[in-house]
């Protein structure tokens, strides 16, 4: 449908948003792009122009020097810390989401098999989590892991453990952390796939003599494919480059890209190099980031509350 | 299924559940603790949520937030609407594939990338950070989110009514303001609600884009959180967990009215 005489409301409503992100969104990358070639100073702000006018004695010749340097790159991959961090926040993200996955499946399928009345109630139960703040959902788990925390005190109160067990300022906590905050991202792609399957398939399977097990690896798990990709994205990527739980679960071993991001940023002040890791962390998630689009409007219509 | 089944389903999903809520009750119940411990109770007090009142630095913080919140919020319910029309009603246009992707990636970037990024921008354009540099931060990512709950309800129904309207003599305009935005206007409601809690909830990219004298809650939150776990926190985590669930209980509940459950798309209910 096109209206015909609106061609001017329509192109207004197509500019203005893709103005302010042209500006807003796109400009800033080509920047980050920019500094990310600059040599790093002490000045403000901390880094050489790329690009120069350099005037001749006689106000006259001018000339564009170019002062790229590709010697930020080469920090990033000659020092282990950043190979490090890049590698093992690929590791944390893919063993999170894999539980994440565990964790989030039966949920999904028993909301979506639920009766009508109690559907919509668990589904509102699962998004409202995804509303809550997420710094203080992550904030929660500090309470309740570290040594004198609820954990402990509940482990050693039935008698399972006689010491406290360290898990804060481990990985293990940002493993809780990141399942915990993004298992609403899990759960509602799978829910909206499982929600619209045909259960007489199932009973067909059945009355055929099939087993229920064997009938949910043979039809549900391939039909609940697209949600299954789709929340393992949805969980994996934004969990690559995450800064807050880290920093407040993990410990000082614990090594994550957007966290090493941060500390180049605001404490060693190094913005070119902060730049040039900005920049391989976005091109290593371009690609999730681009599959990602292909499942985005199947499921993520389902996502509104 | 077999009833055997089905037990062990219940059962994964109500150790879910206990997962997904249990932490925020807990962070709730000891907000009301009377003892400085946090894990040991000391009988009911609500006089942490006192000492939160008298502290006002972080009453400030509130308000900078709120106000944060309510303009990024509104001009990102605009150019999100804007940008859903753009994408399933005007058809094809010039650059199409690139703004297709520049709404879409705000939603998965990183928000440290997205953070640097602004920042490094308003520095080069050399504008003054404070609260308007963290408002346009918010407005860049939030309407991508405005953007998707729109497209959804704009895909959802039938365009046969607008058309109808401009057949009998609507102007475009009055088609749109009459017919197109009642029956977007639920999806508008909770797209602006999103946005709001997103631009309440956010750290990071607030922490890149701010500038002196703009400290957002969050950002206060974390720095007493990087101090240690306190009470007075916890009263104040409460109190923003009980606005956005009310928030979210009343904005749903008004959204249920006008629309109706349908099994082909669950989402559009709850």
């Amino acid at each position: 449908m096109q209206p015909k005489s609106g061609t001017k409301g329509r192109r207004i409503a197509i500019a203005i948003p893709y103005v302010w992100l042209a500006v807003f969104f796109l400009a800033p990358f080509l920047i980050v792009l920019k500094i990310s070639l600059s040599e790093p100073a002490v000045s403000i702000p901390p880094y050489l122009p790329l690009f120069e006018w350099t005037v001749g004695a006689d106000n006259e010749e001018r000339a564009l020097s170019f002062f790229a340097t590709a010697a930020n790159f080469a920090t990033l991959f000659a020092d282990g810390l950043y190979a490090n961090a890049l590698v093992s926040s690929l590791k944390i993200a893919a063993i999170a989401t894999i539980v994440a996955l565990i964790i989030g499946f039966p949920m999904a399928y028993a909301i979506a098999r639920a009766p009508d009345r109690f559907r919509h109630i668990l589904l509102f139960l699962v998004i409202l989590p995804f509303w809550t703040s997420f710094l203080i959902r992550v904030y929660a788990w500090i309470g309740i892991l570290k040594t004198e925390g609820f954990l402990n005190l509940a482990l050693r109160g039935v008698g399972v453990i006689d010491s406290p067990l360290t898990i804060l300022y481990t990985d293990v906590a940002v493993y809780i952390g990141i399942v915990y905050t993004y298992l609403p991202f899990m759960i509602l792609p799978i829910y909206a796939v499982l929600v619209r399957m045909d259960q007489s398939m199932i009973e067909a399977a059945i009355d055929l003599g099939c087993r229920p097990i064997r009938a949910f690896w043979l039809i549900t798990v391939p039909l609940a494919r697209p949600g299954i990709i789709a929340g393992c994205l949805l969980v994996f990527i934004p969990a690559v480059g995450e800064f807050v739980i880290p920093d407040l679960l993990g410990g000082s071993e614990t090594l994550m890209i957007g966290h090493t991001l941060w500390v180049e940023f605001f404490n060693n002040r190094d913005w070119p190099l902060a730049s040039a890791v900005a920049l391989v962390l976005l091109v290593l998630l371009l690609a999730p980031m681009v599959y990602l689009r292909r499942y985005q409007l199947r499921t993520w219509s389902f996502e509104k509350p | 299924m077999t009833a055997r089944s089905s037990g062990t389903i219940i059962l994964a999903a109500t150790l879910g559940f206990a997962f997904l809520y249990l932490p925020i009750a807990l962070l709730v119940l000891y907000s009301f603790n009377a003892s400085r411990l946090v894990t040991v109770w000391g009988g009911f007090s609500t006089k942490w949520y006192a000492a939160m009142l008298e502290n006002q630095s972080l009453l400030d913080a509130a308000w900078v937030t709120i106000r944060v919140g309510a303009v990024s919020a509104t001009v990102a319910l605009v150019l999100g609407t804007m940008a859903a029309l753009a994408l399933v009603r005007y058809g094809r246009f010039r650059g199409r594939g690139l703004f297709v992707g520049m709404v879409s990636a705000p939603l998965v970037m990183p928000e440290v990338i997205t953070g640097l990024s602004l920042l490094l921008l308003f520095v080069a354009l050399e504008w003054a950070r404070g609260y308007w540099t963290i408002v346009i931060a918010h407005i860049t990512f939030s309407m991508a989110y405005v953007a998707v709950v729109v497209q959804a309800r704009l895909i959802s129904f039938d365009t046969a009514i607008e058309e109808a309207a401009q057949d009998l003599g609507a102007p475009p305009l009055r088609a749109f303001f009459e017919i197109t935005l009642p029956l977007i206007a639920p999806a508008m409601i909770a797209g602006w609600l999103l946005a709001f809690t997103l631009s309440l909830d956010d750290l990071v990219i607030a922490s890149f884009t701010t500038g002196p004298g703009a400290t957002t809650l969050p950002m206060k939150i974390y720095s007493s959180v990087r101090l240690g776990v306190t009470p007075e926190i916890n009263a104040v985590c409460t109190v923003l967990i009980g606005a956005v669930t009310m928030g979210v209980i009343i904005a749903s509940l008004s959204i249920k009215r006008e629309t109706y459950p349908d099994r082909r798309r669950p989402g559009m209910v709850s």
